[in-house]
């Protein structure tokens, strides 16, 4: 039945090569770590500028349809033309017909994880479209074929000495040298010319303001400015979630995007786009995909206030060790986890049992989103839905009848340990899941209960 | 085709939730320090941005004619003009694309993280801070805020085309998380505080 791999196969390959697991593990805790850094430097203001964010968000969830309008109204004014897709494959038509409308068959675009979420560029190559990702994470991954693996570092999960490899194939790098001045600078020569070239320039939106209808596009690299600056023709790409209602709404949401990301103070350009540049063009897309039936499920509506900083990600004990490509959609980590099965429940049936339900997301999402608790809730869902496969459905009852009858968990008890210490080759093998990249643990003579009998007075 | 955008909005009006949600009151952010310019300074050092005190246009030319840039200068502050061409009116961006420095005029800096607020008015052609290899912005040292919300009570009611917060010079850490100052925009970014 599930011909495509899942969760668990995918983590598996990953965890082919354990050192790499290793690397990966702690590259992201130590960004981790990053974040906490600079999230203390607000300490005094940190905890309530995350209530605030949830709250803005909140307010926006409520009011969508009149915030959009709104918007809308006011970007039309400023001289953008405005376009509204129900779906991925409406949003790639519509990105499409504006670039045969304007003559172009190459275009240059920035991160946006919205086209990713569409595979506009699939779809764009298709039709003889050339798109080049600038985003340099991006670009290497584009260039080995691959989608990115984290929404903010899209090439986490590549070593340096093959970028070096990469580069030296298509760029022209010297063989051997993975040097990351060295490799940045060739990319910035390639993409250069990249930028000097093209007359469509795609980016995605971090912000949008409906009171002003201007929206606001934040990176280190400059990419995203230097593609819109050169070309005749800006495509701004938005989930219809991006809204804020006021401008000074921003200052809530940048002073958590860029610490919660990167620990940074705040992205080197915080780009706020209001009117076309003079005799050039704006376009901005507002795309449904789903969004609308998420608000809809109560349980659920909460991950629309997502804005897409990573650090849930970064912080996840499943994600650190099973890395981006295991949750074989465009966004992966704990937020991928609940906003996956919204577009579909038997692609991404597994998920929300990704997750050792920790809580650690929840606790450091700058919006306060309930991250763990709706993975949960999702377990829930798709189990009713009948999208929990048989075996996974079997185990949880027998476990949901062992620990609910205390007799029965008594002596199972007693005969686990029994055989961990004397059979230890009946769950140390291959055929046992949890043994995998683990020692299983020493069974004590016995359990706290029989313990807490004898010496209890 | 039916039309997507009505179908949008009747979609999210029928499911967003109807409950009372009000916005949060934003006054609960004060300032958390009095010693703007030093914090502002420290912050943007450490993001990678250079400081440079001066105390009118004329240091700000002995400065670049004792630290010259190889290449061309353009600038849109009339008063430096003696030292760099002007930023050519709107026309084509791409004349820009040899410009070894540019120098514009900042409206405020933010002390929190060491961001400049710019907008086209300062600069004129969109592109010039983002395409010079290296960019100096000039900045009022009293012209500096404690917070984004206060940046953002300054922006109240402003208009703009494109605006834009600088912080530090163009960076990128994709390659194994190594910080390489310079990935499309401008390698280095000074300030030049300029006293009153």
């Amino acid at each position: 039945m599930s011909a495509i791999p899942k969760h668990p196969e995918l983590s598996q390959r990953f965890n082919a090569d354990e050192p790499r697991v290793d690397w990966h593990d702690a590259t992201l805790w130590w960004i981790r770590e990053k974040r906490d850094k600079a999230a203390h430097t607000l300490s005094e203001d940190w905890e309530a500028l995350r209530a605030a964010a949830s709250a803005i968000k909140d307010n926006v969830l409520g009011n969508l349809a009149d915030y959009l309008t709104e918007f809308e109204s006011k970007a039309l004014a400023n001289g953008a033309i405005v376009h509204w897709a129900a779906d991925a494959a409406e949003h790639n038509r519509i990105v499409l017909s504006i670039l045969q409308e304007a003559g172009a068959q190459r275009m240059v675009k920035s991160k946006s994880m919205l086209t990713e979420e569409c595979h506009l560029n699939d779809f764009l190559a298709e039709n003889g479209i050339d798109v080049v990702d600038t985003d340099l994470g991006e670009r290497i991954v584009q260039l080995a074929e691959e989608p990115p693996s984290h929404i903010v570092m899209p090439c986490i999960h590549w070593k340096k000495e093959e970028i070096g490899e990469l580069f030296h194939e298509h760029l022209g790098t010297p063989k051997g040298n993975a040097d990351p001045q060295l490799l940045t600078e060739a990319a910035r020569q390639h993409l250069r010319d990249k930028f000097l070239t093209r007359k469509v320039a795609l980016t995605g939106v971090n912000f949008a303001i409906a009171e002003t209808g201007e929206f606001v596009v934040c990176t280190n690299e400059g990419n995203a400015d230097m593609g819109v600056h050169l070309a005749d023709v800006h495509i701004a790409c938005m989930g219809i979630e991006k809204i804020v209602p006021r401008r000074e709404h921003l200052g809530v949401f940048l002073r958590l995007l860029a610490r919660s990301a990167t620990g940074q103070p705040i992205t080197t350009y915080s780009s706020h786009f209001k009117s076309p540049r003079a005799g050039a063009q704006l376009h901005i897309v507002l795309v449904d995909n789903g969004r609308s039936q998420q608000l809809g499920r109560a349980a659920f509506r909460n991950s629309l206030k997502c804005i897409r900083c990573g650090a849930c990600m970064n912080t996840c004990p499943v994600y650190r060790r099973s890395g981006g490509h295991s949750y074989h959609n465009a966004v992966a980590g704990p937020i991928g986890a609940i906003l996956a099965p919204n577009l579909d429940m038997s692609k991404y049936s597994d998920l929300p049992f990704a997750s050792t339900l920790c809580g650690s997301c929840s606790n450091v999402c700058p919006v306060k989103i309930n991250i763990h608790e709706q993975l949960y809730e999702w377990r829930q869902e798709l189990t009713r839905q009948g999208k929990v496969d048989f075996g996974k459905k079997m185990a949880l009852k027998v476990m949901s009848s062992v620990l609910s009858n205390p007799g029965v968990y008594r002596s199972m008890g007693k005969m686990g340990r029994w055989a961990l210490r004397n059979i230890p080759g009946m769950v140390n093998n291959s055929m046992n899941p949890w043994f995998k990249q683990r020692e299983m643990p020493e069974a004590p003579q016995e359990s706290f209960r029989e313990w807490y009998l004898k010496n209890r007075k | 085709m039916s039309n997507s955008r009505d179908q949008i909005l009747a979609k999210v009006r029928a499911n967003q939730p109807q409950d009372e949600r009000p916005l949060p009151d934003l006054g609960l952010f004060p300032a958390r320090t009095t010693e703007l310019l030093d914090q502002f300074m420290t912050i943007l050092t450490l993001i990678g941005g250079k400081v440079q005190r001066v105390s009118n246009y004329a240091a700000i030319e002995t400065h670049l004619r004792e630290h010259p840039y190889p290449g061309r200068m353009v600038t849109s502050i009339p008063a430096l003009f003696s030292i760099a061409e002007p930023i050519p009116a709107p026309s084509d961006p791409h004349a820009l694309a040899n410009v070894e420095l540019a120098i514009i005029s900042g409206e405020f800096g933010v002390a929190e993280n060491g961001a400049i607020w710019v907008t086209e008015a300062n600069f004129g052609q969109r592109v010039a801070p983002f395409i010079c290899q290296h960019l100096a912005i000039v900045l009022s040292v009293d012209q500096l805020c404690p917070n984004m919300h206060q940046a953002y009570q300054r922006l109240q009611g402003k208009d703009y085309g494109f605006g834009v917060f600088i912080a530090g010079p163009s960076k990128t850490a994709d390659i194994e998380q190594s910080l390489v100052l310079g990935a499309h925009g401008a390698r280095t970014m000074t300030a030049f505080l300029m006293d009153n």
